[in-house]
């Protein structure tokens, strides 16, 4: 983009920061930002619903808030009455509050059991409600992920998730910006989860600490929507609160005919405007990192959180410090050991980062005639029931079963262990999802976090293989 | 909220870098619809074995820890997930500030809006604090100072409105439906 006439070249982040403006920030109080689109679930919302009440405050903009429950809900499959059966009481009781909260205050719910259920960073995309140059806001930090659309897409804590209900702004202090540019061509069996672990490798898990990521380049731009959802999701495993992606043609074409997007004039007029987002010619980022794609390889974590990562053929490194060598511990793995033959527990194929259709085909492809080795359990949970539905409809799903691994119902599942499906301690899983964090997958669950190509092939193969190698 | 300003309390040191959000509250405790009695939960991993026995070794479960008000942890600390039930655990235990080298966004950001100080210093004062546990500090949030027994004085960074809400004891939502109508014009601007 050039900017008009002599104007300051601006970046995309400064573009949307500036038109959602309601008061601009001082030497006393930080900006206040208009928020297009809020996203809620049943675990960070009851608190912040339960203080509307008690100040007798209402939803200022129930039209601009959508909910689904996704993190504590169960994924085993429906009982013969076709519903879901939630036999934690603390997660019902969270379900129930949610249903509550919704009703009680007008916002649209898509409740377990529906067919717009899903994990809510899934299932906004998929209704079109995330759009390019929106402010969107979740209590939860994947929320980053919408940023793939070319919008400010942020993660919020309870606190926050009061005052977006209550006035649908938030106060914010602006956020520096970090240029993540991958030139060039990925290989094939490169994925765009190996293209963002790698880049969060370099970064480290507080790299990005600060920052909100722009990624930009040849490589990002040949991204389809669900891989550049997959990158922009992870950037907060970075220590970045936001990463966008420039919309371009790859985008409308995603969003177009969507329940929720734009249509008739109102689309073309929507896409002339969203076309003035990307970075102007000479914006000014406070920071860059460059990357090429042809370089990158297959990458998979050995440690304890998301930056310690390694091409798939590497052996561990050496422990730089305590934490690192309480990383190693906890894995139970020594310094110079090669991954790749690490036997496997469970592989989790799934979550915000790697539960659509593309990530379910790509897994399905490996899998394909070929069995999950014995002593592994493996779990495949699409991402939404809309996802569900398709991947039944092309025949994913026998796939997944003629191998022996589980076919679940929508949700967080084992990404985040709080809704029954978690490892035992001591277990090993190769993971599609985020953060490997201890105990993250189960008390005393050890996670190697990886493509769903990788994931797939270590379901067949029961130890960590290159699935490039898989013949 | 209520008011902070000033804090005299001993330290507590976890040296460990990267302390995620998992670690303080790990995701099954997420299922509370209230944030009363998470201090129970905090650290839960790594303070108590699987059957629910307090584990000797964490620092926490040691005597000297007892009445302690200011963790100093390692780098990067409360990074990954924007819980706020992080917070709420460590307050609910006891904690009225958290010391590093540097804190997560949305930590940093929970932390204020529940009278947690999140103290970022410098490498130097951190190393002081890690060598020294069970010191007794002072934390200004007026002055925006971290003072040492020896008289080593660290200022801290602070967003001016969060120093200010800390002192007065003002609840950021209570300011932002202040602003009721420049809010309604935005939205009338817009259509």
């Amino acid at each position: 983009m050039k900017p008009a006439g002599n104007a300051k070249p601006r970046t995309m982040f400064e573009k949307i920061w500036d038109a959602h403006l309601v008061r601009a920030g001082s030497a006393d109080t930080p900006a206040i930002l208009y928020v297009d689109l809020h996203l809620v679930h049943e675990v960070t919302s009851p608190q912040a619903f339960t203080w509307l009440r008690e100040k007798n405050l209402k939803v200022r903009r129930p039209e601009r808030t959508v909910a689904t429950m996704d993190h504590s809900t169960p994924t085993t499959p429906r009982g013969r009455d076709g519903r879901i059966p939630v036999l934690d009481n603390a997660a019902a009781i969270q379900i129930a509050a949610l249903e509550k909260n919704c009703a009680d205050f007008g916002i649209e719910l898509h409740a377990l059991g529906t067919k717009g259920q899903g994990i809510v960073h899934v299932i906004g995309p998929e209704l079109g409600v995330t759009q390019p140059g929106a402010i969107i806001v979740c209590g939860d930090s994947h929320t980053s992920t919408h940023g793939a659309f070319g919008a400010l897409a942020f993660g919020i804590g309870t606190s926050e998730v009061s005052h977006v209900l209550a006035t649908q702004s938030l106060l914010q202090n602006p956020s520096k910006t970090l240029a993540v540019t991958v030139e060039g061509k990925l290989r094939p069996g490169v994925t765009a989860k190996d293209l963002v672990l790698a880049v969060i490798a370099r970064l480290g898990i507080g790299g990005g600490t600060g920052h909100v990521i722009e990624y930009r380049g040849s490589a990002i731009r040949a991204l389809s929507m669900e891989e550049r959802m997959t990158v922009c999701n992870m950037s907060i495993e970075a220590g970045a609160r936001a990463g966008m992606i420039a919309p371009d043609d790859i985008t409308f074409e995603y969003l177009k005919g969507r329940p929720r997007a734009p249509q008739g004039a109102a689309w073309d007029a929507a896409v002339a405007a969203w076309r003035e987002l990307p970075s102007d010619e000479g914006a000014v980022f406070d920071r860059e990192e460059k990357f090429d794609a042809a370089k990158l390889e297959p990458m998979i974590t050995y440690g304890t959180n998301p930056g310690m990562g390694i091409p798939i053929s590497s052996a561990v490194p050496e422990p730089e410090n305590a934490t690192a060598a309480k990383a190693l511990a906890y894995m139970g793995l020594q310094a110079k050991q090669p991954l790749l033959g690490h036997k496997v527990d469970v592989v989790f194929i799934g979550s915000c980062t790697n539960s659509r259709l593309s990530d379910l085909r790509a897994a399905a492809g490996v899998m394909k005639g070929r069995k999950v080795a014995d002593g592994v359990r493996a779990l495949v949970v699409p991402g939404s029931q809309q996802i569900k539905a398709a991947a039944e409809a092309e025949g994913l799903d026998q796939v997944f079963r003629d191998a022996g691994a589980e076919w679940r119902e929508a949700g967080c599942s084992m990404c985040i262990a709080m809704n029954g499906d978690q490892l035992s301690p001591g277990q090993y899983a190769v993971s599609t999802s985020n953060r490997n964090f201890e105990g993250r997958q189960g008390a005393g669950g050890r996670t190697f976090l990886a493509s769903p190509l990788t994931a797939a092939a270590a379901a067949v193969t029961g130890k960590i293989t290159d699935a490039r190698e898989l013949t | 909220m209520e008011k902070v300003t000033t804090i005299t309390a001993r330290t507590v040191v976890l040296p460990v870098e990267n302390v995620d959000t998992d670690q303080i509250i790990p995701a099954r405790f997420l299922k509370a619809t209230s944030k009363v009695g998470l201090g129970s939960k905090l650290f839960a991993d790594w303070r108590f074995a699987g059957d629910g026995a307090a584990k000797p070794d964490f620092v926490l479960n040691q005597p000297a820890a007892a009445g302690a008000r200011v963790l100093v942890a390692g780098d990067n600390f409360g990074c990954g997930s924007s819980r706020e039930h992080a917070p709420w655990a460590l307050v609910d235990y006891g904690f009225r500030a958290v010391v590093s080298t540097s804190i997560a966004d949305i930590f940093r950001n929970n932390s204020l809006k529940n009278g947690l100080v999140p103290i970022v210093v410098d490498a130097a004062t951190h190393a002081k604090l890690l060598a020294a546990p069970n010191t007794e500090v002072t934390v200004s949030v007026e002055d925006q100072t971290l003072t040492l027994p020896d008289g080593t004085r660290a200022k801290f960074p602070i967003d001016p409105f969060a120093r200010y809400c800390l002192l007065n004891g003002v609840d950021e939502l209570e300011f932002l439906l202040s602003q009721e109508a420049a809010i309604a014009a935005f939205e009338a601007k817009r259509g």
